[in-house]
């Protein structure tokens, strides 16, 4: 029997549609069909200047936006031969990781409903208001908030954030106890993961995937090690791994990620250097609001940036980063304008749907709900 | 990433394994970028897979650009990764566009399996299999060496045209199905597309 789940399934995360070959309970076949939020954000960037591509790309994964806006300004800095500031980079990192939690958050608070645990949402959630908070107090938007520049951020954080960070970081920890407690000694819960969704470590490499679902099945894959980029090489953090790549090793790898990610933003705010928070080139960066009114030469340089933009002059990169869900790349082709000619982003979700087959085929269709929550796809980042 | 040197010493050992597949090497920022003819794009990634002391045995990424007005007019790309290494290696694919007067093989280098399939090589005659009757280039899938290409290769040919050889199912990924053009490709506007609300086609048909 072939049964159409979605587009509209509340279990399916999104806007996914999945053609299923059943007989009796068990799956026999599975397709993906996507593309139901597809938006065209990679040919709009085609039309707009390169700072004005920054808060597009952030919608595409609309979970972890801040990772999507560094994926995309480390980009162009690298394309333009910027060098950003110790500062920026620390903060960058302080508010990736916190997005990396805030992500690993939403997807435990809604997998975990998936499978029956309606509480874990409302914890979940409550942490994650949390995060919002800091976000909202640092940037002024509670998501997309369009912090990150070409050249560093914005602007500094406020007198009083490093404070309420401290005070979410000593309470994440125990917070995250909470999580494990409830979770770890449910029955129902470790039944349902436990064995099930299993797929091999090579197949999983044949097949592009990256980030948890990787390092789950046991291969200590991740690129803030292997590359280096922002301030990550100065951080002592371990890369939490599984060993046979079952849901329920999904489940504990993400939770370790996210102990791992309060330990780096602890050692980035303490270790956060004095100094600019951008980079001072009046090519590529606005000059400071004070120098408008005193400066003719600021003043030409800010009404060249707002009205034209920077040009960026021929040449293409490809930059990736670890997201919540692995390789989040970036393509840039620039022409000399100052428009880009592509933007493209490898979005892990998109790529690690194509193992959702190898997951579900052969087990029971709850099993497959299961791995699906567990697989974390974001379809907005899946169909751009 | 190899440095400029490893990348001219790569150029040397695919020249010598397959005479005139590289076009071209490049490198920027710190990045190595193998160009190559398309004919070749399966031998060059196996040999890129398996030979020992290159084994790049991951693909992370497979993306196209419209290089408009330039020709070749178009190039997939290949990022590479040696996790090993930790290397990073483009192998760049040019593709001419067959739909184009100017088109033809690349650089004189006409494959002949190109014009073998009467597609690729030098007819610009409106011939081939697509919806809206264009011409469009063609280059061998990587699907059975790097089962991860099988989604992308789809989603470049969704959005710039591009038939992937022995692909097991080239269809539409993100757009709908019966959905005309190539939008990616940099010579398609931007906006101008007609939304079919009812209103709209019962007042304006």
């Amino acid at each position: 029997m072939t049964v159409n789940m979605g587009p509209h399934h509340p279990a399916t995360h999104g806007v996914l549609r999945l053609v299923v070959d059943l007989e009796g309970e068990v799956v026999r076949d599975l397709k993906p069909v996507i593309g139901y939020v597809h938006t065209g954000i990679e040919k709009s960037c085609e039309d707009k200047s390169y700072w004005k591509v920054i808060p597009f790309v952030e919608r595409m994964d609309y979970v972890s936006f801040f990772f999507q806006m560094e994926a995309y300004c480390g980009a162009v800095e690298r394309l333009v031969g910027l060098e950003i500031p110790e500062r920026a980079k620390h903060l960058r990192v302080i508010f990736l990781e916190l997005n990396r939690i805030h992500s690993h958050l939403v997807w435990l608070g809604t997998t975990a409903l998936d499978l029956g645990a309606i509480s874990m949402l409302w914890y979940c959630f409550r942490e994650r208001d949390r995060i919002l908070d800091l976000f909202e107090m640092a940037t002024g938007q509670r998501m997309h908030t369009r912090y990150f520049q070409v050249g560093g951020v914005i602007e500094d954080i406020p007198v009083g954030f490093a404070k309420k960070l401290r005070e979410f970081l000593t309470d994440m920890p125990v917070r995250i106890e909470q999580y494990q407690a409830l979770l770890d000694r449910n029955e129902v819960f470790l039944s349902r993961t436990k064995n099930t969704g299993i797929v091999s470590r090579e197949r999983l490499l044949e097949l592009g995937v990256t980030g948890p679902l990787l390092r789950a099945a046991g291969e200590p894959w991740d690129l803030r090690k292997a590359f280096d980029y922002l301030a990550y090489p100065k951080f002592d953090f371990k890369v939490p791994v599984g060993t046979i790549g079952d849901n329920y090793d999904r489940y504990r790898v993400r939770v370790a990620e996210m102990f791992e990610s309060v330990r780096i933003i602890e050692q980035a705010l303490d270790g956060l250097p004095e100094g600019p928070f951008i980079a001072d080139d009046r090519k590529y960066v606005l000059p400071p609001r004070s120098e408008l009114s005193t400066s003719m030469e600021s003043l030409i340089h800010h009404f060249k940036l707002v009205t034209e933009g920077y040009r960026v002059g021929p040449g293409e990169i490809y930059y990736a980063i670890e997201s919540p869900r692995g390789e989040l790349g970036c393509f840039v082709l620039a022409d000399g304008s100052a428009k880009p000619a592509r933007v493209h982003f490898r979005d892990p979700s998109f790529v690690n749907l194509q193992a959702f087959k190898d997951m579900s085929v052969g087990s029971y269709i709850a099993d497959m709900i299961c791995s699906l929550g567990m697989l974390d796809p974001i379809l907005g980042g899946v169909d751009r | 990433m190899p440095d400029a040197t490893g990348l001219e010493l790569i150029r040397g050992e695919v020249e010598a394994a397959h005479p005139g597949a590289v076009l071209d090497t490049g490198f920027s920022q710190e990045r190595a970028v193998l160009s190559i003819d398309p004919a070749f794009i399966l031998p060059v990634l196996t040999w890129l897979r398996e030979a020992p002391g290159q084994e790049y045995t991951f693909l992370s990424s497979l993306h196209a650009a419209d290089y408009l007005p330039a020709s070749p007019r178009f190039a997939v790309h290949y990022e590479l990764l040696n996790r090993d290494r930790v290397e990073r290696l483009r192998v760049k694919a040019l593709l001419d566009d067959p739909a184009s007067p100017a088109g033809g093989g690349v650089g004189g280098t006409a494959p002949e399996d190109a014009s073998a399939t009467g597609r690729g090589g030098g007819s610009p005659a409106p011939t081939g299999p697509a919806a809206d009757g264009m011409v469009l280039p063609e280059i061998d899938s990587c699907v059975e060496m790097f089962p991860t290409a099988e989604f992308q290769e789809r989603e470049v040919f969704d959005f710039f045209g591009i038939v992937f050889k022995g692909h097991p199912d080239l269809t539409r990924i993100l757009l709908p199905e019966d959905y005309v053009g190539w939008p990616q490709r940099r010579d398609f506007p931007v906006g101008g597309e007609p939304v079919t609300f009812t209103y709209n086609e019962k007042n304006y048909g």
